[in-house]
């Protein structure tokens, strides 16, 4: 049987709670059915109020919070239905939890998780849309974790409960809707994680993150059409990043594309870049490498506007067309 | 004598103390107020048949708080709302024209169609935005005021916020920075007793707000909010005080959203602690309705008057409508200008 994204979440979070009395969740919503999709649906009801607390609007509070209570023994996740709302939390996130246990000589480990949703579109404007995974990759002491397959929902939210140093968990609500198969739950070292190959190809390397890989693998079948062999990473695990796969791809294609949902400088987009082309030998490319991301603007609320800002999967195909030919 | 529990829907609902008002403000209050709710019924409706695009907040039942704060502003002033901010934009008289090219995106709109309903601005109206992050505008709303202090004018910033945005840390702050700076501001609490989808009895020791101001020594004020006469007397004296050099005050308006947090239905089953039984309570504490209770107990003929009034409101509200829906989007070069200015 098929789950979809947005289930293998809640899946995720049933077993921390079963599994690890340490483990609580904390945040806005989490009493109410619409906040978070599907993702947390009735944990209140099976795991009880206290472990799955909803919040007074408090982000820095609540984050402050769960970044103590992870330092004195406990697992928390702090959920941020909106990327957007964290940023009143960037303090907690970024001068206390990044910073305390390098700061303490490795004796602190604030294990928190931090979950924020990207939430875009339907002409919900610049303040309810910023997918930020870029501004905390940016950052070293945090873990930034970006699932984009319906198992890596799941496996990767467990794993970064479980790890002992703070980890931002972005999911997009635009890929709740895919179903795939689920397997037999994993307890990952996420230490150990990193880039995936999701679909092997010759012709041209094509990284990708959250929903952007998402995006790579439905055009992939209507590339190879038209005679394109597309090989897709999805990065998975943005910081501490590893190149090395990346790397080894581009060796054998000869083409990097990098697509991503946030904007270009100083993006997600720009490091993988760098991070390959200054390892990669002289004359290893055949074409420049290139960057899709968000066009340099807040997001707009109209419609008209809309259509424009987000990528679409023709315009998708084209880049890649154009790349390869 | 203690007044009854502000909090609880069974009390207020009989006719508002009008005595010693003036009729024509008392009819200028009612078609304001009956102009705000016709205008976001018909949101509703739109947004429901699938003509608006993104979300709608709407105040409907709450309409007596701009309406009755406003006639002692003028557009020197510097007004700050939220994500719930129609009524205080058509409050100080803006268009309702842009506002509804505003919800459909078009360029004719208050933010020139960038904005949507969350995002509005009206500088002529002396509306100097609306953001939906909570409490984003309450410390640029003293920012203005200080502002207008070091400017030596006469204006004065006010800040409309809910129950909700008090939780933020940011609007502690922004008194207690206010306070300091004897800033000329006003903030105006809507205590509607909910954050979406939680009763304020689930995020808060107690369900008046206006505690917090007495942490900066703010003077505070804790009415009725769907008693436009009680907020207009309130309101009109703390502005008279502000604007005399006095401080920063705050006023805490108890009320209610007939709507649920967002968009047209009335989310109850979304809404902890919300019920219908409620709503129809609060339906009963209606401003409009109490208003017009008031009036009629005046002066029975006046109904004629009011009836003709809403028949010409319909239409203003009507037209205004069409001609924002044959209003042009803006143009696809748009998304890349006013990045900066
Ligand atoms: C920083 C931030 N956190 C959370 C939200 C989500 N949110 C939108 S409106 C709202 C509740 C607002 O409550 P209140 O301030 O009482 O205003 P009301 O909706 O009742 O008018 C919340 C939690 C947000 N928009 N911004
Ligand atoms: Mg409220």
């Amino acid at each position: 049987m098929k789950t979809d994204f947005g289930t293998a979440i809640l899946s995720g979070f049933d077993y921390l709670l079963e599994n690890y009395p340490e483990v609580f969740v904390i945040g806005q919503g989490l009493w109410s059915p619409w906040y978070v999709g599907t993702t947390m649906t009735d944990l209140d009801k099976k795991f009880g109020k206290e472990r799955v607390i909803d919040t007074p609007v408090s982000e820095s509070a609540c984050t402050g919070a769960a970044i103590g209570a992870s330092l004195t023994g406990m697992r928390p996740i702090i959920v941020h239905p909106r990327m957007d709302f964290m940023l009143y939390a960037m303090d907690a996130i970024v001068n206390q939890a990044a910073k305390w246990s390098h700061m303490f000589g490795g004796q602190a480990h604030p294990g928190v998780t931090i979950r924020g949703i990207i939430n875009r579109g339907g002409e919900q404007g610049a303040q309810h849309s910023q997918a930020l995974h870029a501004l905390f990759a940016h950052i070293p002491g945090l873990r930034v974790v970006m699932p984009s397959t319906v198992t890596d929902a799941r496996d990767l939210l467990i794993a970064s409960v479980l790890s002992p140093d703070p980890v931002i968990y972005i999911d997009d609500r635009w890929l709740y809707s895919q179903t795939d198969e689920l397997e037999e739950i994993v307890e990952l070292d996420l230490s150990k994680e990193g880039p995936e190959c999701l679909m092997e190809g010759n012709d041209l390397t094509l990284v990708a993150s959250g929903f952007s890989s998402m995006q790579a693998r439905e055009v992939c079948d209507l590339v190879a059409n038209k005679g394109i062999s597309l090989e897709i990473i999805d990065l998975r695990i943005l910081n501490p990043f590893d190149a090395s796969k990346i790397l080894e791809s581009v060796r054998k294609t000869g083409r990097l594309l990098v697509v991503d949902g946030g904007w270009k400088a100083c993006g997600m987009a720009s490091e993988v870049i760098s991070s390959v082309t200054e390892e990669l030998e002289l004359g290893a490319l055949k074409s420049k490498p290139l960057r899709i991301t968000l066009p340099s603007a807040p997001a707009p609320t109209s419609a008209t506007l809309e259509r424009e800002y987000y990528l679409s999967n023709d315009r998708l195909i084209d880049c890649i067309i154009n790349l390869v030919r | 004598m203690e007044k009854p529990d502000l909090t609880n829907p069974k009390n207020f609902h009989s006719p508002i103390n009008v005595s010693g008002m003036d009729l024509d403000l008392l009819i200028k209050f009612y078609e304001s107020m009956s102009m705000i709710r016709k205008a976001e019924d018909l949101l509703a409706v739109k947004r429901r048949d699938g003509f608006i695009g993104g979300p709608v907040h709407l105040g409907a039942g709450q309409e007596a708080i701009p309406v009755g704060v406003s006639p002692s502003l003028n557009s020197s002033d510097f007004v700050f709302g939220a994500h719930r901010s129609h009524g205080h934009l058509l409050a100080l008289g803006s268009s309702l024209h842009k506002l509804f090219a505003e919800v459909l995106g078009k360029e004719t709109g208050h933010s020139k169609g960038m904005g949507g309903s969350m995002h509005l601005w009206d500088e002529p109206s002396g509306f100097y935005g609306s953001v939906p992050i909570m409490a984003g505008t309450v410390p640029l709303a003293v920012g203005a005021a200080i502002s207008a202090k070091l400017r030596k004018s006469s204006s004065i910033a006010v800040a409309y916020l809910g129950d909700g945005a008090v939780e933020e840390g940011i609007v502690i702050e922004s008194m207690n920075l206010a306070k300091i700076q004897k800033a000329p501001i006003l903030f105006i609490v809507e205590n509607n007793l909910f954050a979406s989808h939680m009763h304020i009895s689930l995020r808060q020791p107690s369900s008046y707000i206006s505690r917090f101001a007495d942490a900066s020594l703010v003077p505070s004020h804790i009415l009725d909010g769907n008693d436009v006469v009680e907020v207009f007397k309130t309101a009109r004296n703390s502005i008279n005080d502000i604007r005399s050099g006095q401080g920063p005050q705050l006023i805490e308006c108890l009320t209610y959203r007939f709507y649920g947090h967002v968009d047209w239905r009335e989310d109850v089953d979304v809404g902890v602690n919300r019920s219908m039984e409620d709503i129809n309570d609060w339906r009963s504490r209606d401003p409009i309705k109490r208003l017009t209770e008031s009036l009629l107990e005046i002066n029975e003929t006046i109904e004629d008057k009011l009836n003709d009034l809403n028949d010409e409101l319909n239409l203003n509200v009507q037209s205004a409508w069409e001609l924002a829906l044959e209003d042009p989007f803006p143009a696809k070069d748009k998304l890349l200008e006013g990045v900066y200015a």
